[in-house]
C-alpha cells in the first residue's frame, strides 16, 4: 500500500493535473448547462489531517449541499461536488428559474433536490470520464446521492475507507466559479476527489510515475 | 485552561468544571461522552469505526474505534479519581447522511457504529443515559460536566438539551 509519508512533489503535481483535467471538463459541462462562462482555479492537492479537511469550505459546521459518488473500478475512491448551501440554492434557482429555492428550509423541495443531484451527476461524470481517458483506468461512478448538512458530517462519510489506513487524506480540491465582476454573487463549487489509499499506486502507475516520484 | 475543550474527528479529550467539551459535524461518526456526576468529570470521543480490528496499519489511533476509545475514556476518568460504578454515558451521531438505492453494507456504517458503542459501554457496565442516534442529520454536541447536560445541534432542527 502507498504510504502518504512518501508523497513527493512529483506525485502532487501529477494529482494536480488530474484535478485540472477533471474539473476543466466539469466546468465546460456546467457552462453549457447555465449558458454562462465558468472559471476554474488551479487545483490544490494536499495531504490533510482529517481535522482540517473542511477548512476549504468554511469549517466543520458550515451548511453545504453535497452530491456524493463512490468511484468503483481500478482506482476506488470518493468524489464530492460541494457548495455552501446558499450558493447551491442559487445555482439550482438559476437553472429552474425559481428564486424561491432554499435547501436549508424545511420544505421538501423535491424538484430542486432532484435537479441538484442531476447537476452533480453530470459534473462528476464529466470529471471522471476525462480522468479515465487520461489515466486509461477503468473508473465507474455509483449513482449519486445528495445531502444538505454540516460539511464535516457529509465529508466524513467519504473518509471511512481511508480512515482504516490512517488519519490523513489526499484531497484533490478544485474550485469552479462563475465569471463575473461581483465576487459576492459568484457561485462557487468544490470538487473533492478522495482516492482510497490503495488507489494511489494504481493512479501513479498508470501515469508512469513510480513510488519514488 | 481553555473554557471549551474541542474534540476533533478520531480524537478524544477530557473536561472538568468549569469547562465544557464539544465535537462538531458528527455524521456517521459517534460522539460519546462518559462522565462522573459526583466529581463533575467528563471525557468525550469522536469515533469513526466500530472496531479496532478494522485497522490496517500497525500503530492505531485508539480514539478512532469504538472499542479502544471507550476503554480509554474510562481509563482517563478513573485516573482522575472517577469510580467505574458511578460512570454514565450519553451518545449521539451514527446518521446515514446519504440515501443510496443500493443496499451496500458499507453504507450502513452509522448504525453499525451506534451498535458497537452501545455494546462496548454495556461490556464495561457503564449506564447509557441518553441516545440520539440514527436519522439522516449531522450533529454537533457539547457536554457540560457541571450539569451533565448534553446539547445537541442539527442544521434543520435547532438545539435540544438532554
Amino acid at each position: 500500500m502507498f504510504q502518504y509519508e512518501h508523497v513527493t512533489a512529483g506525485h502532487l503535481d501529477m494529482l494536480k493535473e488530474i484535478g485540472n483535467i477533471g474539473a476543466g471538463h466539469a466546468a465546460t459541462a456546467l457552462s453549457e448547462m447555465l449558458g454562462k462562462t465558468i472559471d476554474m482555479n488551479v487545483p490544490s492537492v494536499r495531504v490533510v489531517p482529517f481535522n482540517q479537511i473542511c477548512d476549504a469550505v468554511g469549517g466543520d459546521e458550515e451548511p453545504v449541499t453535497a452530491v456524493f459518488l463512490r468511484i468503483e473500478g481500478d482506482a476506488p475512491g470518493s468524489m464530492y461536488f460541494m457548495m455552501p448551501a446558499a450558493e447551491g440554492s442559487r445555482l439550482i434557482g438559476q437553472l429552474l428559474n425559481d428564486s424561491g429555492i432554499d435547501f436549508l428550509s424545511n420544505e421538501p423541495n423535491a424538484m430542486g433536490r432532484s435537479a441538484l443531484n442531476e447537476v452533480g451527476n453530470i459534473l462528476a461524470g464529466a470529471y471522471l470520464s476525462s480522468l479515465s481517458d487520461f489515466t486509461a483506468l477503468n473508473l465507474k461512478p455509483t449513482p449519486p446521492a445528495l445531502a444538505v448538512d454540516m460539511a464535516m458530517a457529509v465529508l466524513s462519510f467519504g473518509l471511512i475507507e481511508i480512515s482504516k489506513a490512517g488519519d490523513y487524506a489526499i484531497v484533490i480540491d478544485t474550485e469552479i466559479s462563475e465569471t463575473g465582476s461581483d465576487n459576492a454573487l459568484r457561485t462557487k463549487g468544490h470538487f473533492f476527489l478522495l482516492p482510497d489509499p490503495d488507489s494511489l499506486e494504481a493512479v501513479f502507475h498508470s501515469l508512469g510515475v513510480n513510488e519514488n516520484g | 485552561m481553555d473554557k471549551l475543550v474541542k474534540v476533533g474527528m478520531a480524537d478524544l479529550n477530557t473536561a472538568k468544571v468549569p469547562q465544557t467539551i464539544r465535537t462538531s459535524g458528527l455524521g456517521s461518526c459517534i460522539g460519546v461522552v462518559v462522565y462522573d456526576e459526583r466529581l463533575k468529570l467528563s471525557a468525550m470521543a469522536h469515533i469513526m469505526l466500530p472496531d479496532s480490528t478494522y485497522a490496517r496499519s500497525g500503530v492505531i489511533n485508539r480514539a478512532k474505534y469504538a472499542d479502544t476509545a471507550v476503554a480509554d475514556l474510562i481509563g482517563l476518568l478513573e485516573a482522575d479519581g472517577a469510580l467505574r460504578s458511578r460512570l454514565k454515558a450519553k451518545i449521539a451521531g451514527g446518521a446515514q447522511m446519504f440515501q443510496f438505492s443500493s443496499s451496500n453494507e458499507a453504507m450502513r456504517i452509522g448504525p453499525r457504529n451506534a451498535e458497537a458503542v452501545k455494546d462496548v459501554l454495556a461490556s464495561f457496565r457503564v449506564e447509557l443515559v441518553h441516545e440520539d442516534t440514527g436519522g439522516g442529520s449531522g450533529r454537533t454536541i457539547e457536554f457540560n460536566p457541571a450539569t451533565s447536560v448534553l446539547n445537541i445541534r442539527t442544521v434543520n432542527k435547532g438545539v435540544v438539551e438532554v
